[in-house]
């Protein structure tokens, strides 16, 4: 079973933190702080593994994480789940939202996380595996998007010429980005031209 | 009409887009406090928005607050809403509302029971992406009630509806299973069936779900049995079936279903022949064909291998798994090589010699730079120790210890005792480690090891005069490991003649005066480093040297001297103990310094002298209630001469705060250290029993009829007395009703406890206990009258015995 996952960046900001069981709202914050600590420390050509955090759960836990630029994905497992299982399970994570996003990063993280939560729900449920098929994950995290939309678009029928500027999961308020990189949102990095300052992908 | 206004639009079209304008605000805060001005800005408009009846916003008010929750704000002021939105029609407020309730609610809140409706409902939705909404919900924080209410609904979603909904409901059928054990029942058919089923993401939330239920109980576990050759079939299928696309992960199909279905082969053949046959080919096609160039590969593989391993599988298949992990061992890729460990460590019980082969590598590991690597190394290396390979072994954790990360030091050197204590070839070689590891990490070990090493040392009875020398050595270099200094500390208190004498057959002769020994011995006293027990090991260590030395006496009492002003209260105690020793007592000081005989490991005995025939005082532990007295086995004559010594030397303690009733004998308590391992140190393991019950003597004061009465008294204060009566029936057949009343002179006050018992079966198999205490403040006399009675045979008795004289004390009552 699957105790948590946690994404945070290099200075231990979280990113997306969902627990599969339940504790307090200080203890969570806890748990995050010392998976950091014991994350940071360790060197580039180490092993994913880690053990020891205290918190989270006696012997019978790990930390499987991998370290992506500037982000730490981390999954705190029990024994029941294979260590190399889960490791493949977050390069497939990390390539859906790759797919979802066009060019992730982590400002995508920071502005559409809640997106990121329904797409970790169509991969992990209550603390298991669900899906790893990645067409078959973004199928459904499509289609259910959508719906959503078509919600939207049922409240506004006249307008709708403005909805196919939308893409999938992205916002455009008009003004793309001006540098050199691919990415279509619009971020403080990348104000009137000028200003141009790239920002990282991965 | 497109003269709209755009952020009324915006706002309208996507429920993210005033999220994003609040991320935006937050990340532009540059200080911490600048950040919750934002946050708590927002969060009043969020509450203000939540109290309006109804807004066009909603779902991106309770998105905002669930990234101010991930951030670590309090936000347990959005359940209501939760609640409220999942009962909303709409779809995109539906998903918000339940991304909120997993992360806000859980069973402990009130309002978690209220979503129980909607969840019901929403679960026959004809939308199967709301569906799949109420299942995500369920599965992840659905209570032990909610479970019971829904299982039935899982149970239908698991038979007839479309593979997207059925993945889901397997799962959540899982988490229904963990919450209420016995619901198991109900979806055994279900899972029985899905197992036919084509979509891969079905199948192994079908394989979960088995897995599950397998591990609750032990008879859906026999009836599961019969699905193996369906599972083989499966799984043949996964490896045999060529490329397939939509399944392949670097050039396996479906990686993690094939690693879901062996652990599910494992769970079915363990213990049993008849599935474990039926997989044995698939687990050797399984073993030769998968690529393990990639990572995939490898985590096929070495599930294959733990199933293998688990399974009562045929030899050749073992063979071939065992070097599997060792071809993972020498793999270049740390993961590889730590998860090649970790199952090395579940089988290296059963196949031992098979591991063994592998120690050099592991020991190899233990020199690996990354810290889990080490940690996996060590246990697997202390798993591996045998009294064949006990030495080289040694060697090499002794190395790694004095280089090992600190987190890994207490385990390592724990190990390291429990495996020299097993195997030690020699007595040396097991002292000589037990310093090394002391020197090393003496800072780490637990406390029990300094009494431990002091047992072992007396035991060594041939090599007192190698290690005192060693240890000498030890505590000239460095005193700043407790542990060490301690053992150091009492070794040359116990043994300083063989050190003074020079000469040892096994190491090098040093010449020690009896200066440098003091000298010594005073550092450790005046050190910084000491803690408390150190010095009072110190203390005590000089002291006994007073008697194996011969010059330097009166440093000795000179140091004893002034620590009887010293502020530690232990400390003082001793000192004052060994002044009153020097002063009053000198002529028992000999005897009291003796050599301690061999020590028993854990005896529970109270007596230690009885093994050498020393004068050795009866030892009591350390509580003795004030004044309580303490009569060593000698004879009685002698008894009335130390009960006025102990009285006498009553005055010129000083009172301390500690229990302890100043006894010559407790001297002998040298080794005391704080907390009680003194009781470990001297085999006397029980807290005091407050009742002499070796010492006190007994006298009979009854007999008759085959019932006899014993009387024995303690002296608890100087008027107060504690008599205890025991009764025993001797006759053939049982007494009942037995009861015992006393009477006093006027002036003494009697206080009877309860009996311990009021009937004495036959032939004196128990008896009967009661225990009288007395006051006697004026001192008279003391006489008792006791009436006994009871009934035997069905008639009463009843009878009146006078005591006139109580054992222990004098003529006078005192």
């Amino acid at each position: 079973m699957i105790k948590a996952i946690l994404i945070f960046n290099n200075h231990g900001k979280p990113r997306l933190s969902k627990f599969y069981e339940h504790y307090n709202e200080d203890i969570e914050q806890q748990i995050i702080r010392e998976t950091f600590h014991l994350v940071s420390k360790r060197d580039e050509n180490v092993c994913n593994f880690l053990e020891g955090g205290m918190l989270i759960g006696g012997s019978d836990y790990k930390l499987i994480y991998r370290h992506y630029a500037t982000l730490y994905f981390v999954f705190c497992v029990d024994s029941s789940e294979s260590e190399l299982g889960i490791l493949d399970l977050i390069q497939v994570f990390v390539e859906t939202l790759d797919k979802c996003f066009e060019n992730v990063c982590e400002l995508d993280l920071i502005f559409h996380v809640d997106k990121v939560h329904n797409i970790l729900a169509e991969m992990v449920m209550g603390g298991m595996v669900l899906e790893t098929n990645m067409n078959e994950i973004i199928t459904q995290v499509d289609a259910q998007n959508k719906m959503e939309k078509s919600e939207v678009r049922l409240t506004l029928p006249v307008h709708y010429f403005y909805l196919s500027v939308y893409q999938a999961g992205q916002v455009d308020t008009g003004r793309y980005c001006r540098s050199a990189c691919s990415c279509r949102i619009s971020c403080k990095e990348h104000e009137p031209p000028g200003n141009a300052q790239k920002h990282q992908h991965w | 009409m497109y003269f709209y206004n755009v952020n009324e639009l915006y706002r309208a079209m996507s429920p993210s887009v005033p999220l994003q304008e609040m991320i935006r605000a937050i990340r532009s805060a540059r200080t911490q406090c600048e950040e919750r001005g934002v946050i708590q800005r927002e969060c009043a408009a969020i509450r203000a928005q939540f109290r309006q009846a109804d807004n066009g916003g909603r779902s991106h008010n309770l998105a905002k607050l669930l990234y101010v929750h991930m951030l670590g704000y309090p936000a347990h002021f959005g359940q209501m809403e939760c609640v409220r939105m999942i009962a909303s029609p709409r779809y995109s407020e539906k998903r918000v509302g339940y991304l909120g309730a997993m992360m806000l609610l859980d069973e402990k809140q009130d309002a978690s029971l209220l979503i129980t409706n909607s969840i019901k409902n929403d679960l026959s939705h004809s939308n199967q992406y709301v569906q799949s909404l109420a299942l995500c919900t369920l599965a992840c924080m659905g209570s032990a009630e909610m479970c019971r209410d829904l299982a039935p609904e899982i149970d239908r979603l698991l038979r007839a509806s479309n593979s997207y909904i059925k993945k889901k409901a397997a799962l959540c059928a899982v988490h229904i299973v963990r919450k209420v054990h016995d619901l198991g029942e109900l979806f055994v058919p279900a899972a029985r069936s899905l197992l036919a089923e084509k979509n891969h993401g079905v199948l192994h939330g079908a394989v979960v779900l088995i897995i599950e239920l397998c591990e609750r109980n032990p008879e859906t576990l026999e009836r599961f049995r019969k699905t193996v050759p369906d599972l083989v079939q499966i799984m043949k299928g996964l490896v045999l079936s060529g490329y397939s696309p939509e399944h392949d992960v670097a050039g396996i199909s479906d990686p993690f279903l094939q690693v879901r279905i062996l652990r599910l082969l494992r769970i079915l053949g363990r213990n049993n022949e008849g599935a474990s046959d039926a997989m044995n080919d698939l687990l050797a096609q399984v073993a030769t064909n998968t690529d393990s160039t990639k990572t995939v590969g490898n985590a096929v593989l070495y599930e294959t291998v733990l199933t293998v391993l688990d399974i009562k599988s045929e030899s050749g298949l073992r063979v071939l798994a065992v070097n599997i992990l060792g071809r993972f061992l020498l793999n270049n890729d740390r993961n590889i090589r730590y998860i090649a460990m970790t199952s090395l460590q579940k089988i290296v019980g059963t196949d031992h010699n098979a591991v063994q082969r592998h120690r050099g590598t592991i020991v190899d590991c233990l020199k690996d730079q990354d810290a889990s690597v080490k940690r996996r190394a060590l246990e697997l290396s202390l798993a591996l120790v045998s009294a064949s390979n006990i030495r080289s072994m040694m060697k090499e954790l002794l190395l790694f210890l004095s280089s090992c990360p600190a987190e890994l030091k207490a385990h390592a050197a724990s190990g390291i005792f429990n495996a020299a204590e097993r195997y030690a070839p020699s007595q040396r070689w097991h002292i000589d480690t037990i310093l090394h590891v002391l020197t090393t990490a003496g800072g780490d070990v637990r406390d029990e090891t300094v009494p431990n090493l002091i047992q072992l040392i007396t035991n060594a009875s041939e090599l007192h005069c190698y290690t005192v020398h060693k240890l000498y050595r030890a505590l000239l270099t460095d005193i700043s490991q407790q542990s060490l200094v301690q053992v150091a500390c009492w070794c040359i208190g116990e043994y300083g003649d063989l050190l003074l004498r020079g000469e040892c057959q096994e190491t090098e002769a040093v010449q020690v005066t009896e200066d440098d020994v003091l000298d010594a011995l005073e550092t450790v006293l005046q050190s910084h480093m000491s803690s408390p027990a150190t010095r009072g090991f110190a203390l005590t260590a000089t002291m006994k040297l007073s008697t194996r030395i011969t010059d330097n006496v009166d440093r000795i009492r000179s140091i004893v001297s002034i620590y009887g002003s010293c502020i530690d209260v232990e400390l003082q105690q001793r000192a004052v103990e060994y002044n009153a020793l020097f002063k009053k007592y000198d002529h028992m000081r000999a005897a009291v310094l003796e050599r301690m005989p061999v020590i028993e490991k854990n005896s529970s005995g109270h007596t230690n002298g009885e093994t050498t025939g020393e004068a050795i005082k009866d030892i009591q532990p350390a509580k003795v209630k004030q004044g309580e007295l303490l009569l060593p086995p000698q004879p009685a004559n002698q008894v009335c001469d130390l009960l006025d010594l102990l009285g006498g030397s009553d005055e010129t303690l000083q009172p301390s705060p500690a229990v302890g009733a100043p006894v010559p004998g407790l001297l002998i308590n040298t080794a005391s250290i704080a907390g009680g391992d003194l009781l470990d140190l001297l085999g006397v393991l029980e807290p005091a029993p407050l009742a002499p019950v070796l010492t006190a003597p007994t006298v009979p004061v009854y007999e008759k009829d085959g019932v006899t009465l014993t009387l024995s008294c303690e002296k608890q204060s100087d008027t107060g007395l504690t008599v205890t009566l025991t009764a025993s029936n001797s006759t053939e057949s049982d007494i009942s009703s037995f009861t015992l009343q006393a009477a006093v002179p006027k002036s003494v006050q009697l206080h009877m406890k309860a009996p311990s018992g009021d009937s004495l079966p036959a032939r004196g198999t128990a008896k009967v206990t009661q225990m009288v205490v007395l006051n006697n403040p004026n001192k008279v006399s003391l006489k008792m009258r006791v009436r006994i009675s009871y009934t035997s045979q069905g008639s009463a008795f009843q009878d009146t015995v006078q005591i006139d004289s109580f054992p222990g004390l004098d003529a006078a009552g005192q």
